[in-house]
């Protein structure tokens, strides 16, 4: 197939709103021409949180609006219904009503933007979340490792989408990554999209297994062309997870695509993001390579588990003046 | 704005760093900030203030002394007697106190910072993020060579009292630049800053006074050009080291022609930024932040100029678009910022002017739409696309937040369009290809280079630049040699070492004619030629007896012979074993004709045969020393802090001028052509006129040595004319010298035109039998220049 978008037309590509993104024909020479340069990129990652600051009021506000955008996310051996449950009121609820009314915010309805478990637990939370609004994602085809036949793969996204998963995680073969396979990759993800029918996918990189940026830039491109509506560091069992130079290539690839083809992909960190200070350096990269558009839960998620009960002291502290603890705060 | 409402508009809102500590100190220092001579806080002799306000707030933050000659004379009295006993410390007693103004830096780092913002109008996270860090790393790094300076810079001392005048763009860091080296090797200092931003020199004072330096090591010298200038002329100041425009560069260098000042200028640029079509274009984007809006752009090696390949020039200028579009023009002391104010109002409206020119030749404007602040000096950051090199702004400096733009279509068109400047002080390469990077960073005329990054700065590699941008470098070892002098300098003899012969001439022509004619020509682009008027001159021998006849050059041979200097630009690439081979081979030919050179040095010198062999023996060393140098003479990686490789590359100047010394015969010529040729450099030289005929003999050896023509002309004749032609001669990188005091005046004089290096005498004489003297590590430092190329990897 013919290369449908000039590499050369600046600004001429339609912006498709809030569409999906409808994936391209496979076009290798949008992978092949892809150049990283590492240390500029880590100078920039290395840089990005000290040029800008958010204070006081904008810190709360910066803070609630990660709330929105976290996967609120248990993905364990001993996950049970219970456990599921338990996590499910907590995205229904992450921040403690008389904290919300003293932010002057108590009417704006917070939730996280998604659960996320395993597709044993689908049907609990979707239960759990009634008519909350908030989707559930299921990580899929053989998360993490992603080490199980295709067939097997496109039958699960299949089931867990029956089971009510708006949202599927799906991860990538690395294996095709590192030996170049790039194509294999398009012609994956374009079934798990297909399998998908209405459900978004969450493309994992799995950045951390990689080996370079360039191989992180590349497999982003490859899931954009694919049609995957967010490209997703991390499964959070790498021993590397979301870093921001692995972001900031990601967020990258994700400007391009919408340079060129005016959709919008999402963007999703996961694994390794603790700290309320972590989220606003997330929330400025988003908005200084993205721009506001990606400050949403349509177009950002948090992968995390942990995240919530920092944010949630950091937020107690903007309104005593005094610094909080953790069992202040009900556990998700 | 209610929480609510910024969820809305995710802005980031105020992030003002406090300024209770700054105002404070100030407030301690009554706003009136004064002198610091002889460790003691001074008034002004005459009485006089200046005023030296926050351009951000447009709030006058204190007054400062304005210094006058009076002001400068007391400091650099100060300077002089405290200046033997701090050299006489030991390196070790010397680094403490270095390390110790660092520590002090280091603890009170936020306050400098503040200061520093608020005069100067930088981001405060420009100064607190690099600046400052920078600075106490350059302390640290300095006392590390005031401890090693024994051994590490044998045979060399300080050179006594150091006048250091400093620009308003990097205050503090322009102060340890000049200060750190300065008191590690053994010197006292007289600081003085742009009359726009004192402060922070005035707390590094207040640092000094603290850890207990010696009074009058360090003296602080507050005002405007008066008080610079009359450093300048102070005949008690034994070097001047500046930091500023060419404009003012220039007029230094002719301030202090002939006094035997040293002097090292760091000036302007228009330093460009090539991002070649496979460089990682949003990172190249991320770069040009960097290079054109850091500090508001007043940098002077910013990299204004950008270069880009046709096939990306598109995509590139929407990229850097895009990305102006995100830039925060501000307050210098909001922490969310990237744009701080422009120093003062005066350089504003250059800004303003500048700009205007340019889209009144051509230019396309493009500025973000973002507001930019009022009440302060604000400018916006700016980008001019189809700027061609002949418009103005591709070849002036702005120094502001301007980025001009053209196009390229080959790696060598863009090295062509690089070096299309009089600027040569940094350049950016970016480009993912190692092949490409590594061929291009040595064909730029700069200082420094930085590969797929830009603004690289630290205390352990060089900075400074070719061409007009000055010369001399700051930071690493190669800086250190700007503040001593080899021992052996102070040696010098104020008469010749060697004699000529003092016969009286005798008759105009040969009596007889005893042999077949031979014509000695000039020697030009490896060919002999006659001189272009036509006329020569007679060379007669020790005991005034007319021997042959040599050809008197002029101005048009000396053009031609720096034209064929120039072509011959193969020599300085070829490698140095090459270069070395063909060292050799002049020797083995020249011994080869060992008799007739002997004979003729015995008949111009009057000496006794032995002598004559005796020096012509010491000539066969010397060349073999060279040759043995070509390729050892070599480069160095500094040990910067960061994961990169930063090579610190010995270049040849390019086109150098010799006027050998006069009466030092044909050992002059030997000892001063061959280190120049050994380190690729093309030469043209006017040998001693006395002893001409042995330079017109020595071309045949060239010739028959493989030595490429036009790497050493030779243009016999008239001394002083010959000189004061190479002397303006816009396309020669340097000019060395032994002659008289005058002649050095004028040449020094000369160069403030071109800035070309200089290498001169001052009228005093070698020994040039002395190894040192004749011989020593100098002659190769001269003959080169150092290129620092930063290449970070990492994939």
């Amino acid at each position: 197939m013919s290369n449908v978008f000039s590499l050369k037309q600046p600004g001429s590509v339609e912006d498709r709103g809030l569409e999906r993104n409808p994936g391209m024909p496979w076009s290798p020479e949008f992978v092949s021409r892809i150049r990283i340069n590492r240390s500029a990129v880590e100078r920039r990652a290395a840089t990005m949180a000290k040029r800008r600051s958010v204070k006081k009021d904008y810190q709360s506000a910066w803070l609630l609006k990660a709330v929105s955008c976290i996967d609120l996310t248990t993905l364990a051996g001993d996950d049970t219904p219970g456990r599921v449950r338990r996590l499910c009121q907590k995205a229904m609820r992450p921040v403690r009503r008389d904290i919300l009314d003293g932010l002057g915010v108590g009417d704006l309805a917070l939730t996280t933007g998604a659960v996320c478990v395993y597709h044993n637990f689908i049907a609990t939370a979707v239960k759990e979340l009634g008519d909350s609004g908030i989707p559930v994602a299921a990580v899929s085809t053989g998360f993490p490792a992603g080490q199980i036949p295709l067939p097997l793969k496109i039958a699960q996204i299949r089931e867990s989408v029956r089971a009510g998963a708006a949202e599927i995680d799906i991860v990538i073969s690395r294996s095709a990554v590192l030996t170049g396979d790039w194509e294999r990759i398009y012609n994956e993800v374009r079934a798990y999209r297909e399998a998908c029918g209405e459900a978004h996918v969450k493309a994992i990189l799995a950045t951390g297994e990689l080996g370079t940026l360039a191989n992180v830039a590349k497999a982003s491109w490859v899931c954009m062309m694919a049609g995957a509506d967010f490209i997703k560091t991390s499964t959070g069992k790498e021993s590397v997870n979301a870093t921001l130079p692995f972001s900031l290539v990601m967020v990258r690839a994700i400007r391009e695509y919408h340079r060129l083809t005016g959709y919008k992909v999402g963007y999703k960190p996961a694994g390794g993001i603790g700290k309320a200070k972590d989220a606003i350096a997330y929330l400025i990269l988003m908005k200084e390579e993205l721009g506001n558009d990606w400050l949403d839960p349509h177009l950002f998620r948090f992968g995390a588990s942990s995240l919530l009960a920092d944010i949630e002291r950091q937020l107690e502290h903007r309104l005593t003046g005094s610094y909080s603890a953790s069992f202040r705060h009900p556990v998700g | 704005m209610s929480i609510k409402k910024i969820l809305e508009t995710m802005d980031y809102g105020p992030a003002p760093e406090s300024t209770g500590f700054a105002d404070e100190w100030l407030d301690e220092h009554e706003r009136r900030l004064k002198h610091f001579i002889n460790g003691q806080w001074a008034d002004p002799a005459a009485g006089g203030w200046l005023e030296t306000r926050s351009p951000a707030r447009n709030e006058l933050l204190a007054h400062i002394a304005d210094g006058d000659p009076e002001d400068t004379g007391r400091a650099v009295a100060a300077a002089r007697s405290a200046q033997t006993r701090w050299a006489a410390l030991s390196g070790h007693e010397r680094a403490r106190y270095l390390y110790a103004i660092a520590r002090q830096i280091q603890k009170h780092s936020r306050l400098f910072a503040v200061l520093e913002s608020l005069e100067n109008g930088k981001p405060i996270r420009e100064s607190r993020d690099i600046d400052i860090p920078l600075v106490a790393r350059h302390f640290y790094h300095h006392a590390g060579w005031a401890q090693v300076m024994d051994r590490e810079m044998q045979g060399f001392e300080p050179l006594g009292v150091v006048g250091q005048i400093i620009p308003w763009n990097f205050p503090l860091l322009m102060a340890a630049w000049k200060v750190a080296p300065a008191l590690a090797m053994g010197n006292c200092v007289v600081l003085k800053p742009a009359e726009f931003t004192s402060t922070t020199a005035v707390l590094l004072a207040q640092i000094c006074s603290e850890v207990g330096l010696p009074d009058g090591v360090f003296n602080l010298l507050l005002g405007d050009v008066k008080a610079g200038q009359a450093l300048v002329e102070h005949p008690e100041v034994d070097k001047v080291a500046f930091t500023g425009s060419t404009e003012v560069g220039r007029i230094l260098r002719k301030a202090t022609a002939g006094t035997g000042k040293k002097l090292t200028l760091e000036l302007g640029g228009k330093s460009p930024y090539i991002v070649y079509e496979d460089a990682d274009l949003d990172s190249a984007v991320e770069g040009l932040v960097d290079a054109i809006w850091f500090n508001q752009g007043q940098v002077c090696c910013a990299g204004s100029r950008l270069l880009v390949q046709e096939s990306v020039a598109e995509v590139l200028h929407e990229k850097i678009r895009a990305r102006m579009d995100k830039l925060v023009v501000g307050d210098s002391l909001d922490k969310g910022i990237d744009i701080g104010a422009i120093v003062d109002p005066v350089q504003l409206e250059r800004i303003s002017t500048l700009v205007e020119l340019g889209v009144a030749e051509g230019g396309q404007l493009w500025q973000p739409e973002a507001a930019v602040p009022e009440g302060g000096c604000f400018y916006p950051p700016t980008l001019l696309t189809e700027v061609q090199p002949s418009a103005t702004l591709a070849q002036e400096e702005v120094f502001g937040p301007v980025l001009v733009s053209m196009t390229f279509r080959t790696p060598s068109e863009s090295v062509a369009l690089a070096n299309n400047s009089r600027y040569g002080l940094a350049a950016s390469v970016w480009t993912e290809n190692v092949n490409l990077a590594l061929d291009v960073a040595p064909k730029l005329k700069a200082g420094s280079v930085w590969v797929n990054c830009t603004n690289q700065f630290d205390a352990a590699s060089g900075f400074g630049g070719y061409r007009e941008s000055g010369f001399g470098r700051e930071g690493g070892k190669e800086g250190l040699f700007e503040y001593v002098k080899p021992v052996w300098e102070g040696k010098l003899s104020s008469k010749p070492v060697h004699k000529l012969p003092d016969a009286g001439q005798g008759s105009e022509r040969p009596e007889k004619i005893r042999a077949i004619d031979r014509t000695a020509k000039l020697y030009i682009g490896g060919k002999q030629s006659r001189p272009d008027q036509g006329y020569s001159l007679m060379a007669h021998d020790a005991k005034g007896r007319p021997v042959a006849e040599y050809p008197l050059g002029s101005r048009k041979d000396i053009r031609d012979a720096v034209e064929a200097a120039r072509k011959a630009a193969g020599w300085s690439t070829t490698t140095a074993h090459n270069r070395a081979q063909v060292l050799y081979y002049i020797a083995e030919n020249l011994s080869a004709r060992k008799a007739e050179f002997v004979e003729r040095l015995k008949a111009f010198s009057g000496r006794a045969k032995r002598s004559a062999e005796r020096e012509f023996g010491l000539c066969i060393d010397r060349i073999f020393t060279w040759a043995a140098m070509a390729d050892k003479y070599d480069g160095q990686v500094h040990a910067t802090p960061f994961r990169n490789v930063t090579l610190a590359m010995r270049e040849p100047l390019g086109v150098l001028g010799i006027v050998a010394p006069e009466e030092a015969g044909l050992l002059g010529f030997v000892s001063t052509v061959m280190p120049a040729i050994a380190m690729g450099n093309r030469v043209v030289v006017v040998p001693s006129q006395h002893y001409a005929l042995l330079a017109t003999d020595f071309y045949q050896v060239f010739d028959t040595s493989d030595l490429p023509g036009g790497t050493v002309n030779i243009i016999t004749g008239p001394r002083d004319e010959l000189t004061l032609e190479l002397a303006r001669h816009y396309d020669l990188e340097g000019l060395w010298y032994w002659g008289s005091a005058e002649g050095s005046r004028l040449i020094e004089e000369e160069a403030a035109a071109t800035m070309k290096r200089t290498w001169v005498n001052h009228g005093r004489f070698h020994d040039w039998t002395d190894a040192e003297q004749g011989a020593g590590e100098v002659f190769l430092r001269k003959a080169v220049e150092i290129k620092n190329i930063w290449i970070p990897y990492g994939e």
